[in-house]
């Protein structure tokens, strides 16, 4: 479904990414883990062009997305992404948040699009504030709604760039709930996060990032129980 | 003690219902609200213009960006904002009125006089607006953006429908601190002989040997200024509707 082809990032004289080469299958569940600065969250954003790479290709669907032909706003309209500050729009109540997108794009009407956000609001426990504006929820709501107004979207991926870091302990749970249930019903997922939890409990693959390259991936059972690279085990070592 | 206020009254009867002076101010609040209205549409849609302009070169940064004819026109619109807002914040407006009037449009009648006076303080006034609009925009976190363009929605339609709204609130306190000057500005229109209000009590003034006329023409545009304040007050509440928490 995703298919990088020694993808670099420099800002500046600083290499961020470093030749990465990845491929992501439909229906995969892989979760990014590393230290700040290795580059993950950068790497993410490079797969809907949030980051312009400066080297490489990145392949979604088998058309070349880096391709400066290709026309990026239909591309991102089939991945969706989560972003640690949420990044509601503040001036527009929770539903509008939902089907802003959708309505403007033209892909379905406005009393559709309604129905469609109430449905989903509905799958997330938040029906009521369907009216409310984003400053009056939770940060854990927030993000829960941040999931949805993506998903309203029918994309085929979901980024996520650690969804759970900006959220009070105590919202951490809602969040990751909405995130299992997700993978559960099949969705593709991309999922930068410090919640080693999530990554055993959901990830398909664990990929281990570290000074703008992977230098490790696995099934999550072996990437815990069985780290390989010295890096890996310190990184292990510190955050378990 | 009631001598002075009668002597206040009388003085204020003089300059302003004797002989029907009343109509001199009038006529100059008219002309004065005219140019100011004309100036202000003008700056508002050239600031506009020149800020996503600004802004827009600022988010060209992708490398691959810069090949497309649209991101080569942005650069150069961008450098032509860049230029407008040094020359004219740089210069006096009376200079730019006068150069307006007596160059540019030298040979057109007369009685476009209110019209040349009204383009040339729209023209000042975008270069100042241009900026207030630009510190709005870039007030809003980029996160607006990523999250508008990760949505699918094109850089437009982001600008549109997520940054300007939330932009707007931001811009509305110094914006009308701008129209507020713009207003009062439009006073050196006196220098190319039109009667703004200024001007129209500085006429009746010659007449009565009095500085009251001119005390009336300040209080017109105090009232003036004081209602622009009440319409602001009124935007600023509307538009906080989604700060409020439950």
């Amino acid at each position: 479904m995703i298919d990088v082809c020694n993808l670099s990032k420099a800002f500046g004289d600083h290499l961020v990414l470093d030749g990465i080469n990845e491929r992501i299958e439909k229906g995969e569940k892989v979760v990014i883990v590393g230290p700040s600065g290795s580059g993950k969250s950068t790497f993410l954003r490079c797969l809907n062009l949030l980051e312009q790479p400066t080297g490489g290709e990145i392949f979604f669907e088998g058309q070349n997305i880096t391709d400066p032909k290709t026309n990026i706003n239909l591309i991102r309209r089939k991945m969706g992404m989560v972003f640690q500050q949420f990044n509601l729009f503040p001036h527009l109540t929770v539903k509008k948040n939902i089907t802003l997108a959708p309505v403007t794009l033209g892909i379905c009407s406005q009393q559709e699009a309604d129905e469609k956000a109430m449905a989903l609001l509905e799958r997330i426990g938040l029906v009521e504030k369907a009216n409310a504006y984003p400053r009056q929820l939770s940060g854990g709501q927030q993000q829960r709604i941040a999931i949805v107004r993506a998903l309203a979207m029918n994309p085929d991926v979901m980024l996520f760039d650690e969804p759970t870091s900006a959220l009070d302990p105590e919202m951490v749970g809602e969040v990751l709930e909405v995130m299992k249930e997700l993978a559960q019903d099949g969705m593709t997922m991309v999922v930068v996060t410090h919640e080693m939890g999530f990554a055993r409990e959901v990830a398909t693959r664990v990929l281990f990032m570290d000074e703008g390259q992977i230098k490790e991936q696995a099934p999550p059972s072996e990437f815990f129980n069985n780290p390989q690279h010295p890096r890996l085990k310190e990184f292990l070592n510190k955050v378990l | 003690m009631m001598n002075f206020f009668y002597g206040i009254w009388d003085s204020f009867y003089y300059a302003f219902f004797e002989a029907q002076r009343w109509k001199f101010y009038l006529g100059g609040l008219k002309n004065t609200l005219f140019m100011s209205v004309v100036a202000c549409i003008i700056g508002v849609v050239i600031g506009l213009v020149l800020a996503i302009l600004k802004v827009s070169a600022n988010s060209l940064s992708k490398p691959r960006g810069r090949r497309t004819l649209g991101g080569w026109l942005i650069r150069v619109g961008s450098g032509f904002a860049d230029l407008y807002t040094t020359v004219i914040r740089g210069t006096p407006l009376l200079v730019q009125l006068l150069i307006l009037y007596y160059g540019v449009f030298k040979t057109a009648p007369k009685e476009y006089a209110m019209w040349v006076a009204g383009l040339s303080f729209g023209i000042n006034s975008g270069a100042y607006v241009c900026e207030i609009i630009r510190a709005g925009i870039q007030s809003i976190d980029r996160g607006q953006t990523e999250a508008g363009r990760s949505l699918g929605l094109n850089a437009r339609q982001t600008m549109q429908l997520v940054v300007l709204p939330q932009a707007v609130k931001n811009i509305l306190p110094t914006i009308f601190n701008e129209f507020i000057t713009l207003l009062k500005e439009t006073s050196v229109a006196g220098y190319i002989a039109l009667t703004d209000l200024t001007r129209a009590g500085d006429v009746v003034r010659s007449r009565v040997w009095t500085i009251t006329p001119l005390v009336i023409s300040g209080l017109i545009y105090l009232i003036l200024v004081i209602l622009l304040t009440k319409v602001q007050g009124v935007l600023e509440r509307r538009l906080g509707a989604s700060d409020r928490r439950l």
